[in-house]
């Protein structure tokens, strides 16, 4: 199995977890999981939103200690 | 040691200025050297571009001599780097040249890639490059009326720009009469206006305010440039007669070529900003893999961080401070009113509302930004 591309946005207000998933995203290979971790409890549901909105795949959300587990697979 | 610097841009001459002050006595006495390698022997002002674009300063006005703007014992070549040897502390450059290095640091920046979008490179106006904002002012110029489509691409330098030069063309199409004849339609990436909260809170109803309509989670695909509609990854459809792209951006392309990070983004250690993996080899500014904004302020703070670090290097063997995660930016509202963004790691910021006060502040600052390159402010 590849190794899962980990995103570390934490304490990053700007640009922010969703767009540093979305910029890593653009640089995956379609079934590729990424995995976001961020400080900032919207994401919980900012990055899903996007993530269904455009069509790719969320397999996880965990907090952990204040950071927030996000791994999602890009499907097309 | 011998310290080598990779790019004569804002970060890269900040910190070769800061440090050639701290070691002054070093550098007389042969225990430091300080070398800068640029691709060019010109310095630009970046941030300039959005006025150009706008026709608020004139292309001149960008520019000074690189060597003019560095202190007397930086050795400065204008030879670019088309080789890393880290494993040899060893840069090739396209003169056929090896420098070698105690201290390597990296700050080559980043450039718009629009082709990475169908059709956008060709249809679109931007103002990442002069001859890109002179053209985009051009057709500013000429246009009379009909949809301007703002459009922003990630990852992107200035985080700010989108909402500027929105606000911007709205105040130039006022200016010339025209507002009423002109729609202006943003777009964003993610659901709100901006990535800052505290900033979208202000700037969504600025835009409702202005008769500005928007999209959010919007996110480019291709540019159906023979019927003029701009498509997103999310499904939505967006005609245009004007379209101003704010372009995803890459590090450059010797980085990636050289293996040092995907996309031109070196993975970057975010407090003591030492290239993973690499105790000697430092990244400043854009071309780091960091989560902040791409900024000349970030750069800024990145470099006076290093220097400290770097000086205390050669004087005590060792770093002796973090880098926060420190950013400022300006936000211009319009033709005369702006406001500011600072935030680090820990702390969002609390952006008040527009004031001429901080404009002319800006304003004042477009000039004062070559006494911060020296690494005097």
């Amino acid at each position: 199995m590849a190794e899962r591309r980990i995103i570390d946005a934490r304490g990053s207000f700007c640009p922010g977890p969703l767009m540093e998933l979305i910029a890593g995203m653009k640089m995956a290979n379609v079934g590729e999981e990424l995995e976001v971790l961020s400080s900032d409890k919207g994401s919980a549901t900012d990055v899903p939103e996007w993530i269904k909105k455009v069509g790719h795949e969320l397999l996880g959300t965990r907090e952990e200690n204040g950071v927030w587990h996000i791994v999602v697979k890009k499907a097309k | 040691m011998r310290i080598l610097i990779i790019g004569g841009g804002m970060g890269g001459t900040i910190l070769a200025n800061n440090l050639a002050r701290r070691l002054t006595t070093e550098l007389k006495s042969g225990k430091a050297r300080i070398t800068m390698l640029s691709a060019s022997d010109k310095h630009m002002y970046q941030p300039g571009l959005l006025y150009l674009a706008v026709g608020r300063i004139t292309p001149d006005e960008l520019y000074r001599d690189q060597a003019s703007l560095l202190e007397p014992g930086i050795e400065f070549h204008v030879d670019p780097v088309t080789e890393f040897h880290l494993d040899k502390n060893e840069v090739l450059t396209r003169g056929g040249k090896t420098h070698a290095y105690d201290v390597l640091v990296i700050a080559t920046g980043s450039r718009m890639v629009p082709e990475s979008i169908p059709g956008l490179a060709e249809n679109c106006e931007t103002f990442y490059t002069e001859e890109t904002a002179l053209k985009m002012f051009k057709r500013l110029r000429a246009f009379e009326g009909g949809r301007v489509v703002i459009t922003v691409g990630v990852p992107h330098k200035c985080p700010m720009a989108p909402l500027e030069i929105t606000f911007m063309l709205h105040d130039y199409f006022k200016d010339r009469g025209i507002l009423d004849k002109v729609k202006l339609h943003y777009t964003y990436p993610i659901g709100r206006t901006h990535s800052l909260e505290n900033v979208a809170k202000w700037a969504t109803p600025e835009f409702d305010r202005l008769g500005i309509t928007y999209e959010t989670l919007f996110n480019m695909k291709e540019v159906d440039g023979e019927n003029k509609i701009l498509k997103s990854e999310e499904g939505s459809e967006v005609p245009y007669d004007l379209l101003i792209a704010i372009p995803a951006h890459k590090g450059m392309e010797v980085i990636e070529k050289n293996g040092l990070g995907q996309n031109g983004w070196i993975p970057t250690h975010r407090h003591q900003l030492n290239m993973e993996g690499r105790t000697n080899v430092f990244v400043l500014g854009d071309t780091t893999n960091l989560p902040i904004s791409k900024a000349g302020s970030t750069a800024h703070f990145e470099a006076d961080t290093l220097g400290e670090n770097i000086a205390a290097m050669v004087k005590m063997g060792t770093p002796v401070r973090d880098y926060d995660g420190k950013v400022f930016c300006f936000i211009e509202a319009g033709k005369d009113r702006a406001t500011y963004a600072m935030f680090n790691y820990q702390n969002p910021p609390d952006p008040k509302a527009p004031t001429k006060a901080v404009h002319w502040f800006k304003m004042a600052y477009n000039k004062l930004y070559w006494v911060s390159a020296r690494g005097l402010l």
